[in-house]
């Protein structure tokens, strides 16, 4: 569904991407992850046409995104950083003036704004003016607008940002409930987010894509064993440490560790009889994944080029 | 074209939805009334002695010395009013960062330049038709020729476009509403002022410089003359200043 080859994008020396290449498939939800700076809204600028790349290529839905922008721009919905809104209009005439100048048909208008407002549940602000409703509200019109002509391709730029935690679940389940029919890119920094939503991750540090793949297979492929957090009263770390199949034992506090384990090794059986053998009160044992914070953060510093 | 519409009419919502078009009429009509009405008091003033002096009455002519100033008046006043209306259509979409919305929409930046001229134009339109109500009265009490009246207002018309097309002009250079009034007031005034200078340089020069500037053209039609040369000049500089405009839109996707 989208394309994008070797995009590069410069203002004056400063290269904001460099070389970005992906490709997102029909009905994928794919999270664009990284730093502020990073890259992400440029990126997203040029898919939506905002701005072309300096060089490289791309293309949506099989349109080239500079031949056939105009074509291009009818099937995406696109969420900037900032809604774009204006405060003077009511959230309903907003809509109406955001349906006409994507190209949507006097006949379907109505159907269309009346969904838009019911999904982004609008339905109790539609005659208030936007310029008195709260950030929450702003957000939900601005995704509405991004939603209102049924584009194939959903492109959204941080959208649960500066919202409260009621509002965020609302929105991701909004986000959630668009999968399926459509093709969402959202960004976001915000990396639970992105497990929770997204099939597939993309990471961007410095214009340079780090890594691209499904979120489950992204953090086991960096996970170099199992790890284990272990809470046992009287814990001694230097003598676990000197256990069989251990790599690595941090200590959290006086009664917890983590212990990392060789790779491909069960240990939690083994673990668990060592330290009632050594007859420390077992509290806790449990098996740990890396999340997507410690595979986000090893990837962003490895490639600043210093390790975690 | 329907984005176009869309453009022009949203624009013209949100000029009625602020004081300022208010504030812009309102200021507007009262000092183009005060100074029609020293016109008529002047006016009155020289018929009274008029008419100790037959050879005097014979040059009174209300058309020369009300209308023709009317006309004039609106040179100036509009050099004040029409960045008013236009220093926002750009400056506040760029700061608001609503133009993010417009140019990834499926409509040429040529319609989004236009939408917001017609919509100004619109507006210095009902601020024209209202202005008219001066002339009417004139007319109703004396013998007034109608037609250099609807010249002058052709040429008002012309002029209000060029001034609204380098305000919408200056709009798209800055994201800062001030900056873009000053700006389009400035390129105003020195199009006006630049034909002062043709008495002291030689002919050929003296000719192109006051040609460039718009009082002569102007000058034709407050006389009652539709002149092709002067309708040329306004039509082409408008269309050229638009043209420019949108370049400069245009300009965020290739900077």
């Amino acid at each position: 569904m989208i394309q994008v080859q070797e995009l590069t994008k410069r203002y004056g020396d400063f290269e904001a991407i460099q070389g970005v290449s992906f490709s997102i498939g029909k009905g994928e939800i794919v999270g664009f992850l990284g730093p502020n700076g990073a890259g992400k809204t440029t990126t997203m600028r040029i898919l939506s046409c905002f701005m072309p790349p300096t060089s490289g290529s791309g293309s949506i839905a099989g349109l080239d995104l500079f031949r056939n922008s105009l074509e291009v721009r009818k099937r995406i919905g696109y969420l900037p950083e900032h809604p774009p809104l204006y405060p003077e209009m009511t959230v309903r005439g907003y809509l109406f003036f955001v349906a006409t100048i994507k190209g949507i048909s006097k006949r379907e208008q109505k159907a269309k704004l009346s969904k838009a407002i019911e999904q982004c549940g609008l339905v109790e602000v539609q005659d208030r003016l936007i310029g008195r409703l709260s950030k929450g509200y702003r957000q939900r019109i601005g995704i509405a607008q991004a939603l209102i002509h049924d584009p194939e391709v959903v492109i959204l730029d941080e959208p649960t940002i500066g919202l409260d935690p009621a509002q965020i679940i609302e929105i991701r389940r909004l986000i959630k409930s668009l999968a399926g029919e459509r093709t969402i890119l959202l960004s976001t920094h915000i990396l639970p987010e992105v497990s929770m939503l997204c099939n597939r991750v993309i990471v961007i540090n410095r214009g340079k894509i780090l890594a691209s793949d499904a979120y489950e297979k992204l953090t086991s492929e960096m996970d170099r064993g199992q790890r284990l957090h272990l809470k046992a009263r009287g814990l001694d770390v230097e003598r676990l440490r000197s256990l069989p199949g251990i790599v690595d034992v941090q200590s959290e506090d006086a009664d917890s560790c983590l212990v990392e384990a060789e790779q491909g090794k069960e240990m939690r059986e083994a673990v668990s009889r060592y330290v009632i053998s050594q007859g420390w009160g077992l509290l806790e044992l449990t098996s740990k994944s890396l999340t997507l914070e410690e595979v986000y953060l090893r990837l962003i510093s490895e490639s600043e080029g210093y390790s975690a | 074209m329907k984005g176009l519409w869309a453009i022009a009419r949203r624009e013209l919502q949100s000029y009625f939805a602020s004081p300022v078009a208010y504030v812009v009429f309102t200021i507007f009509l009262l000092l183009s009334g005060y100074l029609f009405f020293n016109a008529l008091l002047y006016f009155n003033l020289f018929s009274l002695q008029a008419s100790q002096y037959p050879w005097m009455a014979q040059q009174l002519n209300i058309n020369q010395m009300v209308i023709q100033p009317h006309m004039h008046n609106f040179v100036v006043l509009l050099l004040f009013v029409i960045p008013l209306l236009t220093m926002r259509l750009f400056a506040e979409e760029k700061k608001q960062m609503t133009i993010e919305l417009l140019l990834t929409s499926p409509i040429s930046v040529g319609q989004i330049v236009l939408g917001k001229f017609l919509a100004a134009f619109v507006v210095f339109l009902g601020l024209i038709v209202l202005s008219t109500t001066f002339p009417w009265i004139v007319s109703a009490i004396s013998d007034i020729d109608i037609g250099p009246i609807l010249t002058g207002y052709l040429g008002v018309i012309l002029l209000g476009g060029l001034y609204l097309a380098v305000g919408v002009f200056a709009s798209t250079l800055t994201q800062n509403q001030i900056v873009a009034a000053v700006v389009s007031f400035g390129l105003l005034l020195l199009l006006y002022i630049l034909p002062f200078a043709s008495n002291a340089l030689p002919g050929p020069m003296a000719k192109v410089i006051s040609s460039v500037g718009f009082a002569e053209h102007f000058e034709d039609f407050t006389k009652g003359l539709i002149d092709i040369p002067a309708l040329t000049y306004f039509l082409s500089l408008i269309v050229f200043i638009l043209f420019l405009a949108k370049q400069i839109v245009e300009s965020v996707r290739w900077r």
